[in-house]
């Protein structure tokens, strides 16, 4: 056992929807898929780092009371959640893949700062940057 | 959050996030809120009015001001003439890039370009003096620090270099 942070959440507008972008467009695999009553706990996870799972969570009961929950909402859909970076091997030919599966890019392939970066969106609104990992 | 609109519906703050999206994309196009309606898919009306609800500025404000932002990058990260910068940034008369640059940086672009240079060399602009006082080792706290502290004090913030 090697002690580290386990699970990042982020909200999502719904569950499904973000559960079939992030397997079966971004090829992220479920980790964890279970249900009490209404609330239902969702992780994935990346094919290449098994130590770290991505929450995928609905604002809501029984955590939120329902203007929380609006709040929530409405900062995701508006993209003012905090960034989240993918490392890939090949940026281009991501985002070739990625956009051929339908994924929302906001930002093209653009080579700086000595690698390169291009921007896309999840359906609730949650932005992604997607860099090259360097050498 | 204005307190007495209603609150908007996330499905269509996701398609507002979508416009956005594209001015960021290229803020240097031409962006009437016919365009940014449809990429919305709502109406003129009700696109500007939804804009500027849910992201705090009208949408031609937001462009200009993203527009400056990126002259800004321009002045500081390349040696590119400030008129071929407006240019590049999408302005077709000098003077509205330059009347607007004013307004919103509040400074002339030749200014902001000076000043952003010092800016990037922020480190090595801090005084030898500090630099080295800071690392004495019966210091019992960082002169940043300090400095916030005593800034705090006077309850505004400080932009005065210490001699």
């Amino acid at each position: 056992m090697t002690p580290g942070i386990d699970v990042v959440g982020l909200y999502v507008r719904d569950q499904d929807e973000a559960l079939a972008f992030y397997v079966d467009k971004l090829g992220f695999r479920v980790h964890t898929d279970v249900r009490n009553g209404p609330y239902r706990w969702l992780t994935v996870q990346h094919p290449d780092q098994p130590t770290f799972q991505l929450g995928l969570a609905l604002p809501g009961p029984p955590v939120h009371d329902p203007a929380t929950a609006q709040a929530l909402a409405a900062l995701v859909a508006k993209g003012a959640m905090p960034p989240l970076v993918l490392r890939v091997a090949d940026c281009r030919a991501e985002h070739a893949r990625l956009q051929a599966a339908g994924v929302e890019f906001t930002q093209e392939p653009v080579a700086r700062f000595g690698t390169v970066d291009a921007g896309f969106r999840d359906p609730s609104g949650n932005g992604w940057k997607m860099i090259e990992a360097r050498g | 959050m204005t307190a007495d609109l209603p609150a908007q519906d996330p499905e269509l703050l996701r398609r507002l996030l979508r416009a956005k999206d594209r001015m960021d994309a290229a803020s240097h196009e031409a962006w009437p809120v016919v365009r940014l309606a449809e990429v919305s898919g709502v109406s003129e009306a009700h696109f500007a009015r939804s804009f500027k609800q849910a992201f705090g500025v009208p949408p031609h404000r937001y462009l200009l001001t993203r527009r400056i932002e990126r002259a800004v990058a321009l002045l500081r990260e390349t040696e590119l003439p400030v008129t071929e910068i407006a240019f590049q940034t999408g302005w077709e008369s000098l003077g509205t890039f330059g009347r607007t640059f004013r307004d919103i940086t509040g400074d002339s672009p030749g200014a902001v370009r000076t000043r952003e240079r010092a800016a990037a060399r922020a480190p090595g602009a801090v005084p030898a003096c500090i630099l080295s006082a800071a690392h004495r080792p019966d210091l019992t706290m960082a002169v940043s620090e300090k400095r916030r502290r005593e800034s705090a004090d006077i309850n505004e913030p400080t932009r005065k270099e210490i001699p």
